[in-house]
C-alpha cells in the first residue's frame, strides 16, 4: 500500500519549499510535489544556452528572512549571498548617476545633478530605514482579521496597533502615505533630479500594473526596501549559481530534516471527503493520501483548480476569481561573448557588479506605462539589469558573461496578435534600447532568451504570469490577501491550506508565507 | 614610516581607497575597494590576490639545516619531505610560544621558513655550532597569495605544464617565471584553497600583472587585509599578537601562551628528537586556557538590541578589540578576533578560555555593547574551523 504522509506540499518554489522544511522540522512526514523536473518555481536557475547559466525569472536576493536562513541552517545548505551594491542610471545624454557603497562618491555624483537631492538622499535613506524597520514587523506576523471579534485576532489587532503607535508621528505619517501615494509623487516631495525620482520610482512599478504616477506604487516601493541581509535594510544580494541555488539549499535542508521531494510530479486535484483534504491525485492518476494538503500555487489553481469551486463558498470563488493575477513584465536573458560597454561609462568596473537601471525619466516610464494601458509591450522599456557573471564567475565561462533584463510592461493581454508572435519583437525592442546605452551589445549577444507573462505561466504555471502571483495592491494586502477571511493561509476545507506568495506578506523570495503558513498549520495541530 | 613592498607599483594603483596599514612596516593595502565585502566573496566564491610580501623569510642551507629547523620548531621535521610543507609554532625554553609560521622542504639540505617577526637572531642562537648557512630573504623574495576556489584554473592557465591538480596541500612545486626560479606552495590564510608563490622581488610585479590579466576572467580581486582577517577567522586561523602573545613580548607571564593553549597542541610532536621547549611542555601538557571558536545567539543580540529599538549592529568588518567572555557571570576568558561571517550568516569569534569551559558545546556569554551600554549575548563553544569548505585541502576535481 502507497505510503500515507502527514502533510503534501503542492508546488516546490521557495514558499513550497519553506513549509516543508519547517513542517518537516517539527517531526510531520512530508512530501512535495513539483510539476516541473526541476525545483524552485520562479526562484530557478537554467543551463538554457551551454555553459551559461540564466536565473531565468527572479534574479535578486533580498526579502529572504535572516530567521528562516537560520532556523533553516540554509548557509549549510548552500546559500551565499553575493553582495550586489550598486545601480547606475545610464542617461541618453551621456551623462549617468552612480550611486554605491561609498555614501561620498554616491554624494558627489548625485550632487552634479542637484545638491538639494544629494542631501536629501541621505534623509530619504534614513526615512525608508525606520519605514522597513516599521514594516518588518508585519512580515513576521500572521495578518490579524480587523473583521473579526475572536479574542485572539483582537489582541493580535491591539498588538499591531501599540506596534503603529510606537512608531511616531512621523513615521506614521511616512507610512500612510507609502500606502496611498504614487511611487513619483512620494519622490518629488523629497527630489528634484528626474532621472534620480524615475530610478527610485521603478522600485514602486516592478512586477505591477501601475505606473509611477499611480496612486498604490509607493507601497510596491516600500515593498522593495523591505529587504534585509545580516541586520541592514534595503540590501540586496545574488545568490551563488542564481537565484535557483535558493531553491537548491530549502530543497536541501528539508530533504535534510526528512522531506521527501519529488519531481516531474504534477497535481491534477486535492482529494477531499466530507470537507476535509485527504491527499492530492496526480496527473498521472496516482493517488497520495495525507492528513493535510498545501497548495503553493496562486489562488486561481488553489481554489479554482486544484478543488471544485462548487464546494467552496460563493463569495470566496468571486473573491479568488477578482483576484488580480494580472502579469505585466517580461525578462530577458543574454549569453554574451565580452563584457559590455555602456558608453556613459565604458570599460569594466564597479559599476558592471551592480545594477543598471534604464529609468532615464519619470516620463519615459510613464510613458511605457502608457503603452501597456492600451495592450501593448513598452517600445521603449523600463529594464532592470543586472550581469550574474560579474558577481559569480561561475555563472558563465571565463571572460563571458550573462545578462539578466528584468522588463517592463509586457501586459498579458496584447491587443494585437499573441505573445507567441510578438515575443521576439518584444526582444528587438528590448535589445535595441539597451543598445543606446551599450553601443557594443548587439556583436556580443551569442544567444537570447525572451519570457513574455506568457511564458511564466506556461513554464511555471502561476496564472497571469505576475511576478508576485498577485498584484501587491492595497486591496490585496494583509488581511485581502488573497481573499477576505482566508488571509490566514486555511482554507474552507478542513486540512487543506495555502502558502504561496498570493498570501501574506506576498511576492519576492521572502519565504515569509511559507514560514508563517507552517506556524499556523502546527498550531492547528497542536490545538 | 612604512616604505613601500616590491609589489607597490601595482597595488597603490589599484588601492583606490587608499586605505594603507602597516603590516612589519610595509605599506599594505586594507582594502583595495569601498566595499571589503567584495573582495572577501572573491576569495570565497573565486579568486583573490594579496601582497604577502611582508612576511619575514629565511632560507636554511647546509647539512645541519634539518636539524636547526627541527630544533626549532615543535613539530618533527625529519618526517617532512623534499617538496613537503609544514606549519608548526616555536617556542622558547620554557615552553611559551614565539611566534609561527610555515616550512618549506625545497631541497635535501635547503629549508625556507616564514615568521610573522624578525626572527634571524633566534634562529642564529637555535643554530649556534651547526653547519647552516642561514638568510634572511625578507626583502629580496616577494610573496603572492592567490587564494579562492578558482585559484587553481587562474594559475593553470598561467603555468599550464605544472601538474597543479596533484599538487597537494601543503606541498610546494618549483618551477621557473620570466627564467628565475618560482616556489609555488599550496598554502594560505584564507582556509580555502589557495596558493603562495615566492620568487625575486623584481620580478613579483610582471607576475601580479600576470594573474590579474588571467585571473580577470575569473572574477580575480586584489585583497586587502580588512578581508583576510575575516577569511582566516573563518578558518579559525589565529594571529599573533591578536588571539596570542609572542613570549618575547609579554609583559607578564599570564600574557605568554604553550602550544596547547592556542589550539596548536596538535603541532607538538612530543617524541621527536629534542627541541627548544620540549621538557617544559612536558610538564604543562595539560593546558589552563585554550582557544576555542565562540558562536554567538544571534536571537539573543536581536533580543538585546531590540530594547533600544534597533536591529543588531555588528562591524561589516572584524573586530580586534577583546572583549570578556563569561560563564554565569563569572569571567572565564576573552574573545580576541570577532566577526559576522557573511558566508556562515553567524556572528563567531576565536575566544581564550579557562580550560574548564572550552568543552565544544558549552555555552557562555560574551560582552556585546548595545548603545554605550554593556550587555551580554549567549555563545556556544565550538572547534574551529567554522569554515572548512572541501576544496581547502581537496584534490582537483578532475
Amino acid at each position: 500500500m502507497a505510503k500515507r504522509y502527514d502533510a503534501i506540499i503542492i508546488g516546490g518554489g521557495h514558499n513550497g519549499l519553506t513549509t516543508a522544511a519547517y513542517l518537516a522540522r517539527a517531526g510531520l512526514s512530508v512530501l512535495l510535489l513539483e510539476q516541473r523536473s526541476l525545483l524552485g518555481g520562479a526562484t530557478v536557475s537554467e543551463e538554457i544556452y551551454p555553459g551559461f547559466k540564466y536565473s531565468v525569472f527572479s534574479y535578486v536576493v533580498s526579502l529572504l528572512r535572516p530567521e528562516i536562513i537560520r532556523d533553516l541552517q540554509l548557509p549549510k545548505h548552500g546559500l551565499t549571498i553575493l553582495p550586489l551594491e550598486s545601480t547606475i542610471t545610464p542617461l541618453p545624454d551621456g551623462r549617468y548617476i552612480y550611486r554605491g557603497p561609498d555614501s561620498h562618491e554616491t554624494f558627489r555624483n548625485i550632487s552634479k545633478f542637484s545638491p538639494r537631492d544629494a542631501e536629501a538622499y541621505r534623509e530619504y535613506g534614513q526615512a525608508m530605514y525606520q519605514m522597513a524597520k516599521a514594516v518588518k514587523y508585519i512580515l513576521g506576523i500572521r495578518p490579524p482579521d480587523p473583521t473579526s471579534f475572536h479574542p485572539r485576532e483582537l489582541l493580535a489587532l491591539l498588538k499591531l496597533g501599540q506596534h503603529f503607535l510606537g512608531l511616531g508621528e512621523e513615521n506614521i505619517y511616512t507610512l500612510v502615505k507609502l500606502m496611498t501615494m504614487s511611487s513619483a509623487d512620494f519622490l518629488e516631495e523629497w527630489f528634484e533630479t528626474d532621472p534620480l525620482i524615475a530610478t527610485l520610482s521603478a522600485s514602486g512599478i516592478i512586477g505591477t500594473f501601475l505606473g509611477p504616477r499611480s496612486p498604490g506604487s509607493a507601497y510596491v516601493l516600500l515593498h522593495h526596501y523591505m529587504g534585509e541581509i545580516d541586520g541592514v535594510f534595503r540590501a540586496w544580494g545574488f545568490q551563488k549559481g542564481g537565484t535557483g541555488g535558493v531553491a537548491e539549499a530549502l530543497a536541501s535542508s528539508a530533504r535534510s530534516l526528512g522531506a521527501e521531494v519529488r519531481t516531474d510530479a504534477p497535481v491534477a486535484a486535492v482529494l477531499n471527503r466530507n470537507g476535509r483534504a485527504t491527499g492530492v491525485v496526480l496527473q498521472s492518476g496516482e493517488e497520495i493520501e495525507a492528513g493535510l494538503v498545501v497548495s503553493s500555487l496562486d489562488p486561481k489553481l488553489t481554489f479554482l483548480k486544484l478543488v471544485d469551486p462548487e464546494q467552496l463558498p460563493g463569495d470566496l470563488v468571486t473573491a479568488v476569481r477578482n483576484f488580480d493575477t494580472y502579469g505585466s513584465s517580461g525578462k530577458v536573458n543574454l549569453a554574451l561573448d565580452g563584457v559590455p560597454d555602456l558608453s556613459c561609462l565604458p570599460g569594466n568596473g564597479p559599476h558592471l557588479r551592480g545594477a543598471i537601471s534604464i529609468s532615464p525619466s519619470v516620463d519615459y516610464i510613464e510613458r511605457a506605462y502608457d503603452d501597456a494601458k492600451y495592450g501593448r509591450f513598452s517600445r521603449r522599456p523600463y529594464i532592470d539589469i543586472i550581469l550574474p557573471s560579474m558577481i559569480d564567475p561561475g555563472m558563465a565561462p571565463p571572460g563571458k558573461h550573462v545578462m539578466s533584463c528584468f522588463v517592463q510592461y509586457a501586459p498579458y493581454d496584447l491587443a494585437e496578435g499573441t505573445w507567441d508572435d510578438q515575443r521576439e519583437a518584444f526582444g528587438d525592442a528590448v535589445v535595441d534600447t539597451l543598445s543606446e546605452y551599450i553601443p557594443n551589445l548587439k556583436q556580443l549577444i551569442l544567444h537570447r532568451q525572451v519570457l513574455s507573462p506568457w511564458d511564466i505561466e506556461r513554464t511555471i504555471g502561476m496564472t497571469g504570469g505576475n511576478i508576485f502571483q498577485g498584484e501587491l495592491s492595497l486591496s490585496q494586502l494583509l488581511f485581502l490577501r488573497p481573499a477576505p477571511g482566508y488571509a490566514q493561509y486555511r482554507t474552507p476545507i478542513q486540512g487543506y491550506y495555502q502558502c504561496g506568495s498570493a498570501t501574506h506578506p506576498g511576492g519576492g523570495i521572502s519565504g515569509a508565507p511559507g514560514q508563517l503558513a507552517a506556524f499556523e498549520i502546527l498550531k492547528d495541530l497542536r490545538k | 614610516m612604512p616604505i613601500p613592498s616590491p609589489l607597490h607599483s601595482r597595488t597603490a594603483a589599484l588601492c583606490h581607497t587608499h586605505e594603507w596599514r602597516d603590516w612589519s612596516g610595509y605599506l599594505a593595502a586594507g582594502t583595495y575597494q569601498t566595499s571589503h565585502e567584495v573582495e572577501y566573496f572573491a576569495v570565497r566564491n573565486a579568486a583573490g590576490l594579496l601582497d604577502a610580501s611582508p612576511l619575514y623569510k629565511y632560507e636554511l642551507r647546509g647539512p645541519d639545516a634539518g636539524r636547526l629547523v627541527n630544533r626549532l620548531l615543535t613539530r618533527d621535521v625529519s618526517k617532512c619531505k623534499i617538496g613537503q610543507m609544514l606549519y608548526s609554532p616555536w617556542c622558547d625554553e620554557d615552553g611559551y610560544v614565539i611566534d609561527d609560521g610555515t616550512l618549506g622542504r625545497l631541497g635535501k639540505d635547503h629549508y625556507r621558513l616564514t615568521a610573522a617577526d624578525p626572527s634571524l637572531r633566534w634562529l642564529q642562537d637555535v643554530g649556534y655550532g651547526l653547519d647552516v648557512d642561514l638568510r634572511d630573504v625578507s626583502t629580496e623574495l616577494a610573496a603572492l597569495a592567490l587564494q579562492g576556489p578558482n585559484s587553481r584554473a587562474v594559475l593553470q592557465e598561467i603555468f599550464p605544464n605544472l601538474p597543479l591538480n596533484s599538487l597537494r596541500y601543503y606541498w610546494l612545486l618549483q618551477t621557473e617565471f620570466e627564467g628565475s626560479p618560482l616556489t609555488i606552495t599550496r598554502t594560505g590564510y584564507t582556509g580555502d584553497l589557495g596558493y603562495e608563490l615566492w620568487l625575486p622581488a623584481e620580478l613579483a610585479p610582471k607576475l601580479w600583472d600576470r594573474l590579474m590579466e588571467t585571473g580577470s576572467r575569473y572574477g580575480l580581486h586584489p585583497l586587502g587585509l580588512a578581508a583576510l582577517d575575516m577569511l582566516r577567522i573563518e578558518a579559525g586561523l589565529i594571529l599573533i599578537e591578536v588571539d596570542y602573545t609572542s613570549s618575547l613580548h609579554a609583559h607578564i607571564p599570564a600574557q605568554k601562551s604553550t602550544p596547547y593553549e592556542i589550539g596548536l597542541g596538535w603541532a607538538v610532536t612530543e617524541g621527536k628528537a629534542d627541541f627548544i621547549g620540549q621538557r617544559a611542555l612536558r610538564a604543562h601538557k595539560q593546558p589552563v586556557k585554550q582557544l576555542v571558536g565562540l558562536k554567538v545567539s544571534w536571537p539573543e543580540m536581536e533580543r538585546e538590541f531590540s530594547k533600544v529599538g534597533l536591529p543588531p549592529q555588528v562591524a561589516g568588518r572584524s573586530s580586534r578589540i577583546p572583549v570578556p567572555v563569561y560563564a554565569k557571570g563569572r569571567h572565564v576568558g576573552q574573545a580576541t578576533s570577532l566577526v559576522f561571517s557573511p558566508i556562515l550568516k553567524t556572528y563567531i569569534a576565536l575566544a581564550t578560555v579557562d580550560s574548564a569551559y572550552a568543552q565544544p558545546g558549552t555555552t557562555l556569554d560574551v560582552e556585546i555593547t548595545v548603545e554605550y551600554v554593556r550587555s551580554q549575548a549567549g555563545a556556544q563553544v565550538i572547534k574551529p574551523p567554522f569554515y572548512n569548505p572541501p576544496q581547502k585541502k581537496g584534490v582537483a576535481d578532475g
